[in-house]
């Protein structure tokens, strides 16, 4: 490299031209060995990233095993669970009519009722968060009832759904609605009552009519709060079918761990959870993803 | 006689929060020609902000009226383009797009799509700024959102426009840099302007005349002056330039001597 420049400083007083294929000399060398610093860097983050967890669970896993492996324990060890629900894991789609079905249909079943659920109290969630965030008078006076009902455990809504329904499929659906829909309301009408008085005069200015202001001031200036009201609501929702599933029967996981339990099949139980637990993460990832795609440049100013 | 083009006339502001009242302006008239640039200075807190708001229409005078055209002026809209103290661009959407909404609002029956597609290139490319059109405002500099503020109100065709310290937040590099091109834009389009600014220079260069304020509270207009230098302005030669001296000298002077600056206690 010094030589090379050392070369171009001679060269240069001559002839102009020198000093450009003097810098094409001199370059690939760095360029390389920087890509390949790259490479490792982004390496060991992964590593960093990944490994640690990995430790965790077996250590967790170990402790399990340990703990559980007398034949006098409860509850099975990890390698009992395993040898118990091969069935399962081998199979999730089996299906032998009527609740005996395996866990992947029992889980599609959960999460088709959350989707209902979950998408009316996304949209009615934020169409109400709109008005209270909106309206000084519709937040004086919804607000409130908000603040109250939105303290009621999900599972005392399933009676009275119940009632109303006469039937459990609505009644779920009901359920996941009702307890979705109250973080998402609050989150929206925060948002919406955060907004900025500039971009307001924006709109005021190039006389934007509601629905104009609507979907191009309000939305994308509270769409960071709308988003935290949903993320919040799918893991709420995903808490509530598990219990509501229990109570009113029929396929879905909730009832399958309460089918399980009746019938003493413990290991059962616990790979149920495990997915359970596997699906809420995916749920939420899936949320973060969508709001970290659309509200893309509206955080920094 | 020819009626004035905008007309402010015998406009009061208080601001009233329970008891207590904040009497901002009192009895603040003026009229504007079509074409004039006019520059409206004071110290900070006296009510530049506030007036030109009512004069956009955003904010409601206690009493008096503002005419446009003849026409009493009492909501906001694209006849009276606001570039404001902070840029307001949206965030969300691109330079391209934040031009280009002010444009479909404001000529979407008038221009079909490709029309409209020239007219906000035409109007980036006025501020130079055709380049970044992709970018997001969280993207570009300072002195670039101001541009694009000023591209988003010359796009919507003014009768006035309204703009609030608009270089105020920039460094003093990118303010000349800019002040020459607003004052080529201006030979270019003859817009009627009202500008507020702190900087006493930025006004003699920039003004027909230069609207002097009286500090707050009950802020009035002190003195007008006529700024007597002909145009196309050039900055290196009028740093010599005896009205331009005179000029700045009286402003300088109602500021700093007349109307000194009084901290709040
Ligand atoms: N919405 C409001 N409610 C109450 N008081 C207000 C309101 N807007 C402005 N004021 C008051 O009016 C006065 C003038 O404010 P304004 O923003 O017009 O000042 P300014 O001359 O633009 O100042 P600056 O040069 O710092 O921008 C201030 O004392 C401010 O407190
Ligand atoms: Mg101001």
């Amino acid at each position: 490299m010094t030589q090379s420049a050392a070369a171009a400083a001679n060269v240069t007083p001559l002839k102009p031209t020198p000093q450009a294929s003097a810098t094409v000399v001199a370059l690939p060398q760095p360029k390389k060995s920087l890509f390949d610093a790259r490479t490792k860097t982004r390496a060991l983050e992964l590593a960093a990233t990944v490994v640690p967890p990995i430790v965790t669970i077996a250590a967790l896993l170990l402790l399990w095993e340990m703990l559980c492996s007398s034949p006098s324990s409860s509850l099975p060890a990890p390698s009992t669970v395993i040898s118990d629900t091969w069935e399962l894991i081998a199979n999730p789609f089996y299906d032998n009519g009527g609740n005996d079905k395996g866990l992947g249909w029992q889980l599609y079943a959960s999460l088709k009722r959350v989707a209902l659920g979950y998408a009316l109290a996304a949209v009615a969630g934020v169409a109400l968060g709109a008005l209270v965030g909106g309206s000084t008078w519709a937040m004086r006076g919804l607000d409130p009832v908000f603040q109250v009902l939105r303290t009621i455990p999900p599972l005392a809504w399933l009676p009275l759904s119940l009632a109303a329904f006469r039937d459990g499929e609505p009644s779920a659906i009901f359920v996941i609605f009702i307890t979705a829909i109250w973080p998402v309301i609050i989150n929206t009408a925060v948002g919406i009552r955060n907004i900025p008085q500039d971009y307001k005069n924006v709109a005021q200015v190039l006389r934007l009519n509601p629905i104009e202001y609507f979907t191009k001031i309000m939305l994308p200036a509270a769409a960071p709060y709308i988003f935290t009201g949903l993320r919040i609501g799918i893991g709420l929702s995903w808490l509530a079918i598990v219990a509501a599933e229990m109570l009113i029967g029929g396929v879905g996981i909730g009832f399958f761990i309460w089918d399980a339990w009746n019938s003493s099949r413990i290991s059962d139980i616990i790979l149920a959870l495990i997915y359970v637990g596997a699906v809420g993460y995916v749920l939420d990832r899936l949320v973060a993803l969508v709001a970290a795609a659309v509200t893309r440049g509206t955080a920094a100013s | 006689m020819s009626k004035p083009f905008l007309k402010i006339e015998h406009v009061d502001k208080s601001f009233s929060r329970g008891a207590m009242t904040n009497e901002v302006l009192k009895d603040v008239s003026l009229e504007v020609n079509e074409g004039e640039y006019i520059s409206i200075i004071g110290h900070s807190g006296c009510g530049k902000s506030t007036l030109l708001n009512i004069v956009a229409g955003l904010t409601e005078a206690t009493k008096g009226v503002v005419f446009l055209e003849g026409k009493v002026v009492d909501e906001p809209g694209p006849d009276r383009a606001v570039v404001f103290q902070n840029h307001s661009l949206l965030p969300w959407l691109t330079c391209y797009e934040n031009v280009a909404l002010a444009v479909d609002k404001v000529f979407g029956r008038s221009k079909t799509k490709a029309e409209r597609h020239d007219w906000v290139m035409h109007k980036l490319k006025l501020v130079h700024m055709e380049h970044a059109k992709d970018r997001r405002p969280s993207e570009i500099s300072g002195g670039m959102k101001q541009r694009i503020g000023i591209a988003r109100a010359l796009a919507m065709q003014p009768k006035v426009l309204l703009l609030d310290e608009p270089f105020g937040a920039l460094d003093a590099l990118t303010r000349t840099h800019l002040q020459d091109q607003v004052m080529q834009i201006q030979t270019e389009l003859k817009n009627t302007v009202l500008m507020i600014t702190h900087d006493v220079d930025e006004a003699v260069l920039l003004s027909d005349r230069i609207v002097m304020m009286t500090n707050g509270p009950s802020a009035r207009i002190g003195e007008i002056l006529d700024v007597n230098l002909p145009r196309p302005r050039k900055r290196l030669e009028l740093v010599s330039d005896r009205n331009y001296i005179a000029a700045r000298a009286a402003v300088l002077k109602f500021l700093y001597e007349r109307h000194r600056f009084v901290e709040a206690a």
